[in-house]
């Protein structure tokens, strides 16, 4: 290692180093870890998704120390929260939105992966890790969603927990398993919090060591989709890279004055965001009498939810809804394209991806929606153009019209 | 917005049709969808206003069980002095949650139900909805109490404001349309017309329903004046520190080619 080789610094520092490789970690994977020069706006959402992942964890750690589990405390002491606890809205509020942040940031890099084939070889298992991210998010995010205990609370979970007994033969001795009780109850809220303050938070820090690790490993593509890592110079270095630090480093923190300024105007000025980051029926504590009109999920699940209302048969709907979101899982090998980046593909992926990203936000909006009439068979178009995407390519990544990909990344100053 | 949008398009359509309706007078039935309760949760005078009518006509049968007569008292600058002897209960503290002095089991022998606490009232259902209401009370000697509601129907709370706002009959026009070969009626609310005056004008009553729901929509959120407040700071150090950031980016990447 170099550190030993080299004579000890003297003060603290060499004390230090001596004892923890602190100096060589900096130099290893900040001074001298070389990333592409040729990052656009896109590439502010994995820095973007770390600050808002810190940001939970620590406004969550202040609202364990005020909510209360339990099916008859945990919505006052919600409201506790937000009326009495010195500034308790304001951590209330940035938890709230910060879980709406997460989905955007974590839906924006996902689609940058997309745009730039950031998912294919050698970054396989870099995405695969991501996947897993994404999927406990997902978790978090439900679970967390039920704590305040409003009435979308109770209802959404009581929808998506019965999402599994459509499982054939275990689906309802398993349902009852999830809820620990004959329906969603007293019990459910509570473990619904281990597992959201203690579980998953360390599942989801593992998987994120485990990406930033493949990450670190494979290098960060770029918009050009080119290894950098082939071009070297006589030095060894990377001819298209730029140390990590300080380059981007004081790059990304204008990413994250940018991502925070919209951010605070949303939880100051409107943290319910016209109920879509808080909705209205959850200002209600839960009422197992009363359904709300429609029963729609957070609107980050909402494109999944539109999957699964747009089949008649929930079975069905179930296994469509699953297929929709481990699609992702596969793109590595269903992408058989030579180049990585859309700038150097041809019509047919560019069309496709098209498709997709409108089939998606198309979802979006109709899980929103009452499942009647003209947005069903709105749903079942949007739903065809977003499996399309995935099972199609194969083919169309192939038969693609490619265009050559240059030698060096493209870069203005 | 979608209103504004909605609402553009609705008077770009009336001015098409403009010259067709001009030979008879142009009928517009009440458009009381679309009302909006206007709050202000910045006005206190509209705030302390609203929690004495909220003390007057509503908290005798609902509770605020989530706000304390302090945290009111100190939000809208009301002294103790004034808060003891015309918003609380002599039997309360101010430190007290405002709970309403009805029993539930004669609220449920007199209504049929217990009336809801209304701390979240203006957060589930929205400010505007409890306007329009509170605005929508009409006679209907079908009902138990005398009254009818087009935003809720055939509500259990009785018609409490008539005494200021008069007693209003509803009209409707009739529409016929054939429906597989059968004559069908339908009723459409299209005005109401006062039968018995109140004892506010309509003015006088407008703004008083407004500074209610305004009360209440502070009641659901009393931190949200803050929380504004506070978010223009919030907000102007976000941009000088990004503006800062962008410059030391800037000096960082000249050199880089």
């Amino acid at each position: 290692m170099a550190s030993n080789d080299t004579p000890a610094a003297p003060g603290f520092m060499g004390w230090l180093n001596k004892r923890l490789p602190v100096q060589q970690f900096v130099r290893e994977q900040l001074l001298e870890y070389y990333a592409p020069k040729n990052f656009n706006v896109w590439y502010f959402f994995g820095s973007l998704a770390l600050v808002v992942l810190v940001m939970q964890l620590f406004t969550g750690i202040f609202l364990t120390m005020f909510y209360k589990v339990g099916d008859t405390s945990a919505f006052d002491s919600v409201e506790y929260i937000m009326r009495e606890v010195d500034y308790g809205w304001l951590i209330r509020y940035l938890h709230s939105t910060g879980a709406s942040a997460f989905f955007v940031v974590i839906y924006l890099h996902m689609y940058r992966a997309l745009m730039y084939g950031s998912y294919k070889t050698p970054r396989e298992l870099l995405w695969l890790f991501g996947m897993f991210i994404y999927l406990a998010l997902m978790a978090e995010a439900f679970m967390g969603y039920v704590l305040p205990w409003g009435n979308m609370s109770y209802w959404a979970a009581q929808v998506i927990i019965n999402l599994f007994s459509t499982i054939p033969v275990v689906g309802p001795s398993l349902v009852e398993w999830i809820r620990g009780d004959y329906g969603v109850a007293d019990a459910t809220v509570d473990r619904f919090f281990a597992l959201h303050v203690v579980a998953i938070p360390l599942i989801l820090l593992l998987l994120v060591a485990l990406h930033l690790v493949a990450l670190r490993q494979v290098g960060s593509n770029n918009p050009d989709g080119i290894e950098i890592k082939e071009k070297r110079g006589a030095d060894g270095r990377p001819i298209d890279g730029i140390p990590f630090h300080p380059y981007y480093t004081v790059k990304d923190v204008v990413g994250i004055g940018v991502f925070l300024t919209v951010f605070a105007i949303v939880a100051f000025f409107v943290p319910t965001l016209g109920g879509l980051f808080l909705e209205e029926a959850n200002f209600e504590p839960a009422n197992p009498l009363s359904t709300p009109e429609p029963i729609a999920p957070s609107w980050y699940f909402t494109p999944y939810y539109a999957i699964l209302r747009a089949v008649p048969n929930q079975r069905l709907g179930a296994l469509l809804l699953l297929i929709a979101v481990l699609a992702f899982f596969f793109l590595p090998w269903l992408d058989r394209s030579p180049v990585k980046s859309v700038r150097y593909r041809g019509l047919l992926f560019k069309f496709f991806l098209g498709l997709f990203t409108v089939s998606f936000l198309t979802l979006m909006y109709l899980g929103m929606k009452p499942a009647t009439g003209a947005y069903v068979t709105a749903a079942r178009l949007a739903a065809a153009g977003y499996f399309a995407f995935f099972l199609l390519m194969p083919w169309y990544s192939r038969a693609d019209r490619t265009k050559p990909v240059p030698e060096r990344v493209r870069f203005h100053a | 917005m979608r209103n504004a949008v909605l609402a553009v398009m609705v008077l770009g359509a009336a001015q098409l049709l403009r010259p067709a309706l001009s030979a008879e007078e142009a009928h517009h039935p009440l458009d009381w969808e679309n009302w909006h309760a206007g709050n202000e949760v910045t006005n206190t005078d509209s705030l302390q206003r609203g929690a004495r009518n909220f003390n007057n006509y509503c908290s005798a049968c609902h509770s605020l069980k989530y706000l304390r007569y302090s945290r009111m008292a100190k939000d809208l600058k009301i002294p103790t002095e004034q808060l003891k002897a015309h918003l609380m209960p002599p039997s309360a503290t101010p430190a007290d949650y405002m709970q309403s002095s009805l029993q539930s089991a004669d609220a449920i022998a007199w209504f049929g139900k217990e009336p809801p606490d209304l701390s979240l009232i203006a957060r589930s259902r929205g400010p505007d909805k409890v306007y329009r209401f509170l605005k929508t009370f009409y006679l209907d000697p079908s009902r138990p109490t005398r009254a009818n509601n087009l935003v809720l129907n055939n509500p259990a709370m009785p018609p409490v404001l008539s005494a200021l706002e008069g007693v209003k009959a509803a009209v409707y026009t009739t529409t016929k349309s054939t429906v597989d070969g059968k004559i069908v009626e339908t009723k459409v609310f299209d005005h109401f017309d006062t039968v018995v005056p109140g004892s506010m004008s309509a003015e006088e009553f407008d703004g008083f329903v407004r500074d209610t729901v305004n009360f209440l929509d502070y009641a659901g959120e009393p931190a949200q004046a803050d929380r504004r407040s506070i978010g223009v700071w919030v907000v102007l150090f976000l941009l000088t520190f990004t503006w800062i950031a962008l410059l030391l980016k800037k000096e960082y990447w000249k050199d880089v080619h």
